[in-house]
C-alpha cells in the first residue's frame, strides 16, 4: 500500500491540488461543472434505461436511441471524471477515508460492468429485438440495474458533501 | 423594507414544526437534495437533447418535432417534483436561500428557461416544421437552443453557488 499512498500524495502535493484547495472560487466552480456533467450523464443514461425497460421511446429501435444519446453521455462523463479528479486531489487522503466516496467509485465501476455485460453478452442477438417495444429480460434487467446504480451514485455524491470534515 | 419582511418570514418559517423536522433528521436534507439533483438531471438532459437537435448535432435521423414531442413534455412533471423538493429545502433552511441573491437569480433564470421551453413546445405542436422552414428560422432555432443551454447551465451553477453565498 506504500506505493499507493505515495501515488496519492504525489497528486495531493501538486501545485494544481494546492490551487483547488486554496482558491475560494476554484472549488465551487469545479463543483458546479461536476454537477452539470453528472446531470447530463445520469439524465442521458436514464433515457436509454427507460427505453430498455420499455417505458419510453418504445417506437424507436434501441440502436437508434443509443446512437443519438450516448455520444453526449461519454462527453459529459469525461468532463465529470476530470472535474471529479480535480476535487479529489485537493483533499485526496480525506476523500479516500470517506465511505460514501469509496462507495460512489464502486457503484460507478458496477454501472460500467453492467454496461459491458449488456453490450458484449446480452446484446449479442440485438438485431432480433432491436425494434421491439418489449425487450428480452436480460435487456430490461440491464436497464433497471443501471437506473438503480446511477441513483445510488448521485445519492453517495451528495452524502460526501455532508460527511467530509471541513478543511 | 422588503428585506426586513423576508427576514421575518424566514425566521417564522425556521420556527415551524416542519422546518424543525427537516433540520433535525440528518438524512432529510441530503435525501431531498439527491431527489432534486436527479430531477434536474432528467430535466436538463431533456432540454439539451432538443437543443442539440435544433443545432443538428444529435438525433438528425428523426424530425425535430418528434424529438421535442418525446422529451419536452417530461419537463413539466419534473418541474413539479423540483418545486416540492426545493420548497421543502427552503422550509428546512429558510435563511440559506431566502436571504441569498444567488437564489433569486436562479429563480429568474428558471422563469426564463421555462418560458423558452413553452415557446418551443407551442411552436412545434402548432407547426411541426416551424424552426426549419427557411434559413432565417433555422438560425433563430439555433439561437433559441443556445439561450436554452446557457440558461439551464446557469441555473445549475447558481444552484451550487447558493451554498457558497449564504449570509451569516
Amino acid at each position: 500500500m506504500q506505493g499507493f499512498s505515495d501515488f496519492v500524495a504525489f497528486f495531493e502535493d501538486s501545485s494544481l491540488a494546492d490551487a483547488v484547495r486554496e482558491n475560494d472560487l476554484l472549488f465551487p466552480s469545479i463543483e458546479s461543472v461536476h454537477v452539470l456533467a453528472i446531470c447530463l450523464v445520469v439524465g442521458s443514461i436514464m433515457a436509454v434505461d427507460l427505453r430498455l425497460l420499455g417505458i419510453a421511446s418504445v417506437k424507436r429501435p434501441v440502436s437508434a436511441i443509443t446512437r443519438g444519446i450516448l455520444p453526449l453521455t461519454w462527453g459529459a462523463f469525461a468532463v465529470a471524471a476530470a472535474s471529479g479528479f480535480l476535487m479529489f486531489i485537493s483533499n485526496a487522503t480525506k476523500y479516500l477515508g470517506n465511505g460514501y466516496f469509496v462507495a460512489k467509485l464502486c457503484l460507478i465501476a458496477a454501472a460500467g460492468l453492467n454496461m459491458l455485460v449488456f453490450h458484449f453478452i446480452s446484446a449479442g442477438d440485438q438485431l432480433r429485438w432491436d425494434a421491439q417495444a418489449r425487450l428480452p429480460v436480460s435487456a430490461r434487467l440491464a436497464g433497471g440495474i443501471s437506473m438503480l446504480l446511477w441513483i445510488a451514485v448521485v445519492a453517495c455524491g451528495r452524502w460526501i458533501g455532508f460527511t467530509m470534515e471541513a478543511g | 423594507m422588503t428585506g426586513a419582511i423576508v427576514g421575518y418570514f424566514a425566521k417564522w418559517l425556521a420556527a415551524t414544526a416542519l422546518s424543525h423536522t427537516i433540520q433535525t433528521a440528518g438524512w432529510v436534507i441530503p435525501a431531498l437534495q439527491t431527489i432534486h439533483i436527479l430531477g434536474i438531471a432528467v430535466l436538463f438532459f431533456s432540454a439539451v437533447i432538443v437543443d442539440l437537435r435544433l443545432w443538428r448535432v444529435l438525433q438528425r435521423d428523426v424530425p425535430l418535432n418528434d424529438v421535442a414531442g418525446r422529451f419536452l413534455p417530461v419537463i413539466w412533471p419534473v418541474v413539479l417534483i423540483l418545486l416540492v423538493t426545493g420548497g421543502l429545502l427552503i422550509i428546512g433552511e429558510p435563511r440559506r436561500s431566502l436571504l441569498n441573491t444567488t437564489f433569486y437569480l436562479k429563480m429568474a433564470l428558471l422563469a426564463f428557461a421555462l418560458v423558452l421551453t413553452v415557446i418551443l413546445q407551442w411552436s412545434l405542436s402548432a407547426v411541426p416544421e416551424f424552426w426549419e422552414k427557411d434559413r432565417g428560422r433555422r438560425i433563430a432555432g439555433r439561437f433559441a437552443a443556445t439561450l436554452s443551454i446557457l440558461a439551464w447551465c446557469s441555473i445549475i451553477f447558481a444552484g451550487r453557488w447558493i451554498a457558497y453565498t449564504q449570509v451569516g
